[in-house]
């Protein structure tokens, strides 16, 4: 069985890592890790770990938030940044961007340098570390 | 590419719907029997309903909004129609599309002569956390959804990457809206047939009523514009620029082309058929187009052998008011980045040269997820056959589109039709 899937992504990013895969077979990088190359269907994959530098591809601030959210603490009156960040080694990843402006959603800039920070949410076995991104 | 072709003609012979809207203590089966009725109604020349063969259902998730699986042969049993196969077809909010494309190659197959596609949604019954929860299932529960997006927050990334990479601002985003709010409050069966203008009129007389400070606004921008009237959901999005949460339901009649004019002496012939898949919104290679929008048309049109020139009657899916503005260039009808301009320039109005949802859209129309893309084809027809009253489109259209999107995009479903 293939090492990749989501509970090594979140156990890494337990240990504060970004942990992708690399096709052996054609060298193209996934974030998160893929178990399986869907460009060549090569089937063995290295885990290659990513530096956790990108840039702002896309952003919103989200006043009317899920319930995940919400148990989180955020509201209308508390809203937060969910983005898309383009990491230097080319992946794409949605992530909530922590450490900007969100009650001026115009300061924040699509092409910013952002890195990656990690959050703690949840308690108990629900507690998770999630992959956050700050200027 | 080889171009695919149907391996035998399909005609749409009827077409009906419920009134979209919010009904309490009406379930999908309810609604899905008044759009059977109007269909039925709809069929000119008649025809005994226990013809039909075989029945695709769109539904996005009866399971969580009605606490209902296995939907489509309660839909069969509740129009008469068992012991005839039943299928519930889901793309998300392309289901009714899907559906649609599945009842269309099961007619070209030459298994069945006469087909009947549905389309169902009921999701007023839940709180709003719920209901926002429920449609963010329809993203990717492990890497979308843990960053905190919802289905208004993935369209708003994608309008900030429009906004960056095109020029455009907000403000066009909300002339969308109140331009389907235009062409809504033509419509019968729309959720909120009314203008903005006559929101804004009934806003004050609510506040004169209660004693409370009668609101002023100079125009229609400057309602949309105010926080307190049109409160911000996802910025930039704002809560005029999103579909609706609704109740709905619509049916439409397939036959194979041979058998069209025994139906009605005006079918519409369906000549072109898309679909295509894509991944999560960060796997892509563009964040200001929906490369599945682009694969499915490109397939429409091939199969159809026409140009998006041609096109007279074009419904897109305006979950969001950036996705009708990234639709009309995926489409072929603007060039990339120049959809907002067309927005802003009055083109896409009823009487613009390119005129888009003419029903108002599904922000007008009302968004019962399962049912818009069926719900988008009734337009096609009333439109085609010139029975749309008074939002009818002048010069005979001819040639009708559907497009229709499932997620931010990791299905997209489109259709041309004919009258000929």
């Amino acid at each position: 069985m293939s090492a990749f899937n989501h509970i090594t992504h979140y156990a890494a990013l337990g240990e504060n890592k970004l942990v992708g895969s690399r096709c052996s077979a054609c060298g193209k990088t996934f974030y998160p890790a893929r178990p399986m190359c869907p460009a060549c269907y090569g089937s063995a994959l290295e885990a290659v770990e990513f530096s956790g530098k990108g840039k702002l591809a896309a952003y919103s601030v989200i006043y009317i938030a899920p319930t995940a959210m919400i148990q989180a603490g955020f509201d209308r009156k508390n809203p937060y940044c969910a983005a898309v960040v383009e990491l230097e080694e080319g992946p794409r990843i949605c992530a909530q961007l922590v450490g900007v402006d969100v009650k001026q959603p115009e300061s924040i800039r699509i092409g910013q340098p952002v890195q990656a920070t990690f959050l703690q949410r949840g308690e108990g076995e629900s507690a998770r570390t999630f992959l956050a991104f700050q200027p | 590419m080889t171009i695919r072709k149907l391996s035998r003609g399909v005609a749409l012979v009827g077409a009906g719907m419920s009134k979209f809207g919010a009904f309490p203590g009406q379930s999908s089966r309810d609604l899905f029997v008044e759009a059977f009725q109007e269909m039925l109604a709809s069929v000119e020349k008649g025809f005994d309903p226990k013809e039909i063969e075989a029945l695709f259902i769109g539904n996005f998730s009866s399971d969580l909004f009605e606490n209902q699986g296995h939907t489509a042969p309660i839909m069969a049993d509740w129009v008469g129609l068992t012991p005839r196969p039943a299928t519930r077809i889901e793309d998300a909010c392309a289901s009714g599309g899907a559906a649609l494309r599945q009842g269309v190659l099961a007619i070209a197959s030459g298994l069945y002569d006469i087909v009947l596609v549905g389309g169902i949604e009921k999701m007023t019954d839940l709180p709003i956390e719920r209901v926002t929860d429920t449609l963010a299932t329809a993203a990717d529960a492990l890497y979308e959804v843990p960053a905190g997006f919802t289905f208004p927050g993935l369209y708003a990334a994608m309008a900030t990457a429009y906004m960056a990479e095109y020029g455009a601002a907000p403000d066009v985003f909300l002339k969308v809206g109140y331009k389907n709010h235009e062409n809504g409050a033509l419509n019968p069966k729309a959720q909120f047939g009314q203008r903005i203008a006559d929101i804004m009129e009934a806003r004050k007389k609510s506040a004169a009523k209660k004693g409370l400070p009668i609101p002023e606004w100079a125009d229609e921008m400057a309602f949309l514009n105010d926080e307190r009237a049109n409160p911000t959901i996802a910025w930039p999005l704002r809560l005029y620029d999103c579909s609706p949460v609704s109740d709905g339901a619509a049916a439409v009649l397939l036959v194979s082309e041979d058998l069209a004019r025994r139906f009605t002496d005006t079918p519409l012939y369906v000549i072109g058929s898309g679909q295509a898949s894509d991944g999560a919104i960060h796997d892509r290679p563009t964040l200001t187009s929906l490369p599945s929008a682009k694969k499915a048309a490109e397939m429409a049109y091939q199969m159809a052998g026409v140009k998006p020139a041609d096109i007279d009657v074009v419904e897109v899916h305006d979950c969001f008011t950036i996705a009708e503005i990234i639709a009309t260039e995926d489409l072929g009808f603007f060039e990339p980045g120049q959809g907002w301009r067309a927005v802003a320039e009055g083109k896409t109005a009823r009487g613009g040269e390119r005129p888009i949802n003419t029903s108002g859209g599904l922000k007008s129309k009302g968004h019962p997820v399962g049912a818009s893309g069926v719900g988008q084809v009734i337009e096609i027809w009333k439109q085609l056959r010139g029975e749309a009253g008074e939002r009818q489109l002048p010069g005979n259209p001819r040639l009708g589109l559907t497009h229709n999107v499932g997620g931010t995009g990791q299905t997209c479903v489109v259709h041309i039709f004919e009258r000929r």
